[in-house]
């Protein structure tokens, strides 16, 4: 009796399932950290917002709750996007896990991968929630306008308050404002990795990526006025073009304050936007990973 | 590990020297499409604070202008119409594209402050309080004028100037220039063609016009024949002494 021979499997250099792997247990991870209490948070906040406005008239009302609502989607996301991803890396080698995991045939680009796709379900499962409480609370709010319009507006203009009602509710736009906000949460946490791939700490990691944040929604002037030659001084020339080079511009993905107001976004408008944020997101990704694939640990 | 640094920066530079043109291209496309408008700047900063004007300035500024559009709520309920307008300025600089915003500042101070000025009872000189009831109803202008400057592709804005016109100001004349703007919008409701022939009537030197269009609508069928049409038709048919056997419409004799 001979004992069976191994099968010998040939390593795969690149392999979607290590990927995939790596990916669901950085969400369960993430998740296990209680980080979808927030939602609680979230739904107070804008059933709360009722509370102020019941005074108001119900353009206004629905003008507040969804300003708030997609203004707190985009402060949530941004803030998990940063802190999940500012702790990822420090987390693993505190843990040891980095160690476990590198010292198997897992290539540095797949668990670097792996990692951030985890953040990306995150922010995607997040903002999949926000959305449904969001639309939820709308149509409760819009079919309790509709009723109180039935019963007090006189049956002459009954028609034109109810189209005014559902007008001033959902429109077609707000689904790709709620896309961009997700890019752009995608975009924090590109860009909060790299940071990680050579900062020293979680904590200068987080503080770099709100500078960067904050700098890079009024990037733009100072793009405009390095291309303008608005300056003469070299150095602040230079300046400008630091800035303007190195800072991703995030004011050109802030278009929901305009979404709500009613601003329609043309779908060429929307790829041109959406595509942008991709680009940011796979060239911080890949420069992220070029630095750590010589990191050190 | 250094030179990866480097490397990695050089990278970025290029990368943003490449998108810079997209990028630039980008923002002109979103101004034609009536995104960004909103003017963030050191006045601004003096009216909603440091803090607000960093939360404005790091994209909440929706979110910002509705907590402004709150107190500014309160303050009307505490009837301080100055405190209210500058509120209002901040708001609509923070969302000049919501058109509700703008709207609801003017008539506050066109139809509300400009009445409470009028009937101000600690303001004995009524010389002093129709002064400065018009220079709320220009305030009511000044919002409505610039919400158009923002919103030219929305005809709520027109139609409140107009009757903002018409009420306010008595301006006959440009308020049936305004309906005419209004009625000019295919979204519009369709009572706004007729509003303008009603204020042309009372512009002088109009009236012919006036009186022409509204015969036209007349003729249009009896959809169009609504009471005011006709009470227009019959004023304007003696203002311009229409002989009796080309009067259309013969108003009903009062009653005794």
């Amino acid at each position: 009796m001979t004992a069976a021979a191994p099968i010998a499997t040939k390593h795969k250099i690149f392999s979607p399932a290590r990927v995939t792997a790596i990916a669901s247990n950085t969400l369960l991870e993430l998740v296990r950290l209680k980080v979808f209490y927030f939602l609680l948070l979230f739904a107070l906040l804008i059933i709360g917002s009722s509370f102020f406005t019941s005074k108001f008239t119900f353009q206004e009302q629905f003008q507040v709750l969804k300003d708030v609502s997609l203004g707190a989607m985009s402060i949530f996301t941004w803030l998990l996007g940063v802190l999940a991803t500012a702790m990822l890396l420090p987390k693993d080698i505190e843990d040891r896990t980095l160690y476990t995991i590198l010292a198997k045939p897992v290539p540095r680009f797949e668990y670097l991968l792996g990692k951030f796709l985890g953040v990306l379900l995150l922010l995607f499962v997040a903002i999949s929630l926000m959305t449904g409480v969001f639309l939820v609370i709308l149509y409760a709010r819009q079919q309790d306008a509709l009723a109180n319009a039935a019963r007090l507006v006189p049956a002459q203009a009954l028609q034109e308050q109810l189209a005014d009602i559902r007008a001033a509710t959902f429109n077609k736009n707000l689904l790709p404002g709620i896309v961009i906000i997700y890019l752009k949460s995608a975009l924090c946490a590109a860009l909060t990795l790299l940071l990680s791939t050579f900062a020293s700490s979680s904590i200068f990691t987080i503080i770099m990526s709100v500078i960067v944040y904050l700098i890079g929604h009024i990037q733009a002037i100072a793009r405009e006025a390095y291309l303008a030659s608005q300056t003469t001084t070299a150095l602040t020339k230079a300046f400008l073009a630091i800035v303007a080079l190195l800072i991703p511009d995030l004011n050109s993905l802030t278009l929901v304050d305009d979404i709500v107001v009613g601003n329609a976004i043309s779908t060429v408008l929307f790829v041109k936007t959406a595509s942008l944020g991709l680009t940011y997101i796979g060239i911080y990704f890949l420069v992220g990973y070029f630095v750590f694939s010589a990191k050190e640990l | 590990m250094t030179r990866r640094m480097v490397i990695a920066i050089l990278v970025l530079l290029v990368f943003g020297a490449v998108r810079m043109p997209f990028e630039a291209e980008l923002e002109k496309e979103h101004k034609a499409a009536y995104f960004h408008g909103a003017k963030l700047d050191l006045s601004l900063r003096e009216k909603i604070g440091q803090m607000g004007f960093l939360a404005a300035l790091s994209g909440f500024r929706a979110f910002v202008a509705d907590v402004l559009w709150i107190h500014a709520h309160v303050l009307w309920e505490r009837t301080e119409w100055g405190a209210m307008k500058v509120d209002f300025d901040a708001v609509t600089s923070l969302q000049p594209r919501c058109v509700l915003f703008w709207s609801q500042a003017a008539w506050h101070m066109g139809f509300n402050a400009s009445v409470a000025a009028f009937e101000d009872p600690k303001q004995p000189r009524e010389a002093l309080r129709l002064k400065a009831q018009h220079e709320y109803f220009k305030l009511g202008e000044d919002y409505l004028l610039h919400g158009i400057e923002n919103n030219p592709d929305v005809y709520n804005l027109y139609a409140d100037l107009a009757l903002l016109y018409e009420m306010k100001f008595k301006d006959h004349c440009k308020a049936a220039e305004y309906y005419a703007r209004t009625a000019a919008f295919k979204n519009a409701p369709v009572f706004y063609h007729r509003f303008q022939y009603y204020e042309l009537a009372q512009c002088p030197g109009h009236e012919r016009e006036a009186y022409e269009a509204l015969l036209k609508l007349y003729k249009e069928g009896e959809n169009e024949r609504l009471p005011t049409l006709l009470k227009w038709l019959g004023i304007l048919q003696e203002k311009l002494n229409v002989p009796a056997d080309q009067k259309i419409y013969i108003p009903p004799a009062p009653n005794p």
